[in-house]
């Protein structure tokens, strides 16, 4: 039964592949995203740049206002818990959420352990920077992994080097004769079995999408030619001049991101782009949050 | 034979591996050029029908896609493809292609708490694993239309002509008797 919840779970995420999946704190921005081609939305009372510039402790949204966004879209909706907070997802669970994001946007409630994502009948997505950490996460059940970023700053590069770092892992993963394998899944700290199925499949089991910093057209197509096989942005809607456009130029790119004539056209007048803060310039790094 | 994919938005690269693993030739359709290709059958997958519903129509693939399913090209949709071709949906007031002389209902097991699998009968070719994922089923079908599948007194497959529509997901499935049903028709049309 547990397998079988976690395959139906794995292939939600399938479905989502090729799609975008966009931060709201409003029904009516939830509609706004969903007009503009959104897979799925992320429901939270702010966005990662406003947690970011709130300060203090960020945790689960009101289930009342999820509740609202579940009201007004009919498109998958996702919602985030703190790390290792095991309650606030059974509180999710229970207003049956499709996704949940076990997200290191909010404060930890747990500096260690993880939730065991199995004992769960709704799916989770994790953030990972690395193969070792994606391949953890799995391993306590999450159904989709997605890169860390760093949330609310509108800076790519931290996402761009969680996914080459992850597609080089697992091209180096696969080159492996067997008998090394045993070795490189202790070096990697995951169990022997994900690192024979990465070694044989040349992938992750599960979807991998990007996220974290994506803030243009361009910024989702260069996610999708790294590897991501779908893209989440955060901040970068709803903190720009103008978020219809901007997210439908998005989602767009997601699609044709192989086609520069398309995108050069994507990229026009969108409008003022969320200002962004250099990773290197802000004190509070949420990328380092659960390993 | 040649079958295009609509690769839009969804799980598009599961019906590409399924049909390369049954020896038929595939590629990606993600713009207007892409239609002017030559192929014999066309695969619209699951997803989410908003989504390649938008994108269809703001990449000006719309008319173009209904126009080459009327005239009589054989098309698979699956789940989100099944909402594409239905000509009413039942609690949206979207509808987009509207080939099918089908009436769905969208998200109709609810939320991904209600996605399930199963075992049951696809026409007269035995029983085969069937995958719903926020799925939708057809509440009516026309006259013309064979229903091909039913799972709990619902209509999950069903064929009109050229068009062939299924609830679930095959792809997601080892089991290839409905990708090898398509191919057929592809072979031999009606």
């Amino acid at each position: 039964m547990i397998n079988e919840r976690f395959e139906l779970n794995k292939n939600l995420a399938q479905m989502l592949k090729g799609g975008v999946i966009m931060d709201v704190t409003t029904p009516e921005q939830a509609k706004i995203a969903e007009a503009a081609g959104a897979c799925a939305v992320m429901a939270l009372e702010r966005i990662p740049a406003d947690i970011r510039a709130a300060g203090g402790v960020s945790r689960m949204s009101d289930p009342k206002m999820i509740k609202g966004i579940q009201d007004a879209v009919s498109i998958p909706v996702m919602a985030k818990c703190r790390i290792g907070h095991i309650a606030e997802a059974r509180i999710l669970e229970a207003i049956e959420i499709d996704y949940i994001d076990e997200s290191e946007v909010l404060s930890p409630a747990d500096d260690k352990y993880h939730i065991d994502k199995t004992a769960f009948k709704v799916p989770f997505v994790c953030g990972a920077r690395d193969l070792g950490e994606a391949l953890r996460r799995i391993n306590e059940g999450a159904a989709m992994i997605r890169t860390k970023g760093e949330p609310g700053t509108g800076d790519v590069v931290q996402a761009v080097r969680h996914m080459r770092i992850m597609q080089a892992e697992i091209r180096r993963l696969g080159s492996l004769s067997p008998d090394e394998l045993f070795d490189a899944a202790k070096d990697l700290g995951v169990p022997y079995e994900l690192a024979l199925y990465v070694h044989e499949n040349k992938k992750l089991p599960v979807v991998n999408f990007a996220a974290g910093g994506v803030a243009t057209p361009a910024d989702a197509a260069l996610m999708m030619m790294l590897g991501a096989e779908g893209v989440f942005v955060g901040s970068g809607i709803f903190k720009s001049g103008d978020p219809e456009k901007r997210a439908a130029a998005i989602v767009k790119a997601v699609t044709n991101f192989e086609d520069a004539a398309v995108l050069a056209e994507l990229s026009e007048d969108l409008g003022e782009a969320m200002v962004g803060i250099n990773a290197q310039e802000i004190e509070l790094i949420m990328e380092e949050r659960g390993k | 034979m040649k079958i295009g994919i609509l690769a839009l938005q969804g799980a598009f690269a599961e019906h590409e591996k399924m049909l390369g693993s049954l020896g038929a030739e595939t590629f990606e359709i993600r713009q207007k050029h892409d239609l002017r290709r030559r192929f014999d059958g066309l695969i619209i997958p699951g997803g989410e029908s908003t989504v390649q519903g938008k994108l269809l129509a703001e990449l000006g693939m719309l008319d173009d896609v209904k126009s080459a399913i009327e005239s009589g090209l054989p098309t698979f949709g699956t789940c989100a493809g099944l909402l594409l071709m239905a000509k009413k949906i039942e609690n949206d007031s979207r509808a987009y292609l509207k080939t099918m002389d089908i009436t769905a209902v969208r998200n109709a097991y609810g939320r991904q708490l209600g996605s399930f699998s199963t075992v049951a009968a696809f026409g007269s070719l035995g029983d085969i694993p069937m995958t719903f994922i926020r799925a939708p089923y057809i509440s009516e079908a026309g006259e013309g239309v064979e229903i091909l599948s039913e799972v709990g007194g619902r209509i999950v497959a069903a064929r009109q002509k050229n068009m062939l529509a299924a609830a679930f997901h095959p792809e997601l499935t080892d089991n290839t008797t409905v990708h090898r049903y398509f191919i057929d028709m592809v072979k031999n049309p009606r």
